[in-house]
């Protein structure tokens, strides 16, 4: 009786956990879900008309082939290419010059103004001066895009330095480290998370000035060149399909970032 | 006076000697013309009222912080000279989190560039003495509170320093850890002999580990007595039932409640 009773007992919490469980599972893809349900009806009520916002099904079945079989790879390899210098610069740069600037406080403030100034301006005000000193090659795009990274990074690493813990330095000092020691040792590796703090906002910010500078600065290739001409000509599908791919490659970049960071600064937060 | 207790004056030559010690911060004088002298080989634990300079007086005793004028001697040398060991209040800001605890226990070796296999051979020697079992291979964060204190105190240790400053080294565990290294601390004093100054908040903790407990005065801070405190070692909880325990403590807490209110 007992023995005949207990897998009846014990059915129903089966049954709940095994039904918990897809659900868990299924709930990042709502959201997208519920958004590809939205714009399908917005088409189907025809609120608005086709030739300014395509299906969703269309739109992505174009993006597909044109990736496959067109030039939007190549545009969005351009795209990438270009984020990716301009962040490289940015970082080479950047990285040792805020640490070097956070290790000595004095020099820090007194370029504290200018970097936090040039940091607050948006750097697409900056592309006509760009413009002039550059012209509107290839190099121009990456250097715009670089020199935001480079502000954003500069700051974020000078700060990761002036906000090590005072006591690990002196733990440092104290079991007897020689200043290039406690820097080596100490220093840099307390500036690590608000460096890639600043890495991540960074790469970032190349991808979208990259973007902008595309669609402003004359040029032939690039997903931003190719969304603003999608625009222009009326191939909206083209248009919206590159707006996708771009926020593909954003969300991947951030994607990397995060994956990078979580496993080379392992301590952060702990 | 209380019978069996004897204030009082180091006998011993001293180890650790502070002579005309000043030190204000921003205007408020803490230190004024401070004189000290600590035996060679005895636990120092340091027992005052709140903002009396327990935790200045050592940082100025290891050379971690400047002081205004006056000199501070270790072993008849200039401080700056001599070799310390220091564990932090903090364990979890004074440990280096992106090293594993062996490296962490190393570091002050690695910094007088003394090789690898050497490193690791006087790290076991010191395991085995204390007889502490760690997984030193972990990351210092997924340690508990009381191991990752241990790893600090290791720290200290490893480079077989003239004297060991604690500061308030249990107030940031829980009870039953700090059971626990206290009674580490203990094993490692009775092991070595090693010249040990400790700071606590807790009265009854610095009667317990003490050979000499360091009543401070408010500042501007002076000596109200060194109390000695000779019961033998390895000392457990009993001891605090004992009579001369329990004369020690009263005679300090007298100190210290006619301290308060002056």
């Amino acid at each position: 009786m007992n023995v005949a009773t207990r897998p009846a007992e014990r059915a129903p919490a089966l049954a709940a956990t095994r039904l918990r469980l897809p659900v868990g599972v299924l709930l990042p893809v709502i959201g997208p879900l519920a958004f590809l349900a939205l714009w399908q009806a917005v088409c189907s009520a025809h609120v608005v008309r086709e030739v300014l916002l395509p299906t969703p099904f269309a739109t992505l079945a174009y993006m597909v082939d044109a990736l496959v079989h067109g030039t939007m790879a190549s545009d969005a390899f351009v795209t990438v290419t270009r984020t990716l210098l301009a962040f490289a610069f940015g970082a080479i740069v950047g990285v040792p010059l805020g640490v070097a600037l956070g290790s000595n406080a004095r020099v820090y403030r007194s370029v504290e103004f200018l970097i936090d100034f040039f940091r607050s301006t948006p750097a697409s005000a900056l592309i006509p001066l760009f413009i002039l000193f550059f012209g509107i090659s290839d190099a121009n795009k990456i250097a715009i895009a670089g020199f935001s990274v480079l502000l954003i990074v500069t700051f974020n690493s000078a700060y990761g330095v002036m906000n090590a813990r005072k006591t690990r330095i002196l733990a440092a000092k104290v079991m007897g480290a020689s200043s290039v020691q406690v820097f080596r040792d100490v220093l840099l590796y307390e500036s690590l998370p608000q460096t890639f703090v600043g890495l991540r906002n960074g790469i970032s910010t190349a991808l979208v000035i990259v973007v902008v500078a595309e669609m402003f600065i004359g040029s032939d290739q690039g997903l931003g060149h190719r969304i603003i001409e999608g625009e222009q000509v009326l191939q909206v599908t083209d248009m919206y399909a590159s707006i996708i791919v771009a926020g593909i490659i954003g969300y991947l970049l951030n994607v990397v970032f995060m994956l990078i960071d979580t496993r080379l600064i392992h301590w952060s937060g702990k | 006076m209380i019978a069996g207790l004897e204030p009082t004056v180091a006998l011993e030559e001293p180890f650790i000697r502070v002579r005309g010690l000043d030190k204000s911060f921003g205007g408020r004088t803490v230190f004024a013309g401070f004189d000290l002298d600590l035996p060679r080989g005895k636990l120092t634990t340091i027992f005052g009222p709140n903002g009396c300079g327990k935790s200045t007086l050592i940082n100025m005793l290891s050379g971690l912080l400047r002081f205004d004028a006056g000199d501070v001697e270790i072993g008849g040398r200039d401080v700056r000279s001599a070799r310390i060991g220091y564990v932090f209040q903090n364990y979890r800001e004074s440990l280096f989190p992106w090293m594993r605890a062996r490296e962490n226990v190393e570091y002050p070796l690695r910094v007088r560039g003394v090789p690898r296999a050497k490193r690791r051979e006087r790290i076991d020697e010191l395991l085995a003495s204390f007889e502490i079992t760690l997984d030193l291979s972990r990351h210092t964060y997924e340690l508990s509170g009381g191991q990752q204190q241990l790893v600090a105190i290791l720290r200290a240790l490893v480079a077989d320093p003239e004297v060991l400053f604690l500061d308030e080294p249990f107030s940031a565990l829980d009870y039953e850890m700090t059971l626990y290294v206290r009674d580490k601390l203990q094993t490692v004093f009775l092991e070595t002999g090693l010249t040990t100054v400790l700071v606590s908040h807790d009265l009854e903790e610095a009667v317990y580990l003490a050979d000499r407990i360091l009543l401070l005065s408010k500042p501007p801070t002076r000596v109200v007595e060194l109390i000695a405190y000779d019961t033998l070692r390895p000392r457990t909880t009993e001891i605090m039932a004992d009579a001369r325990f329990v004369a020690t403590k009263q005679h300090a807490l007298d100190l210290f409640r006619a301290e308060m209110q002056r």
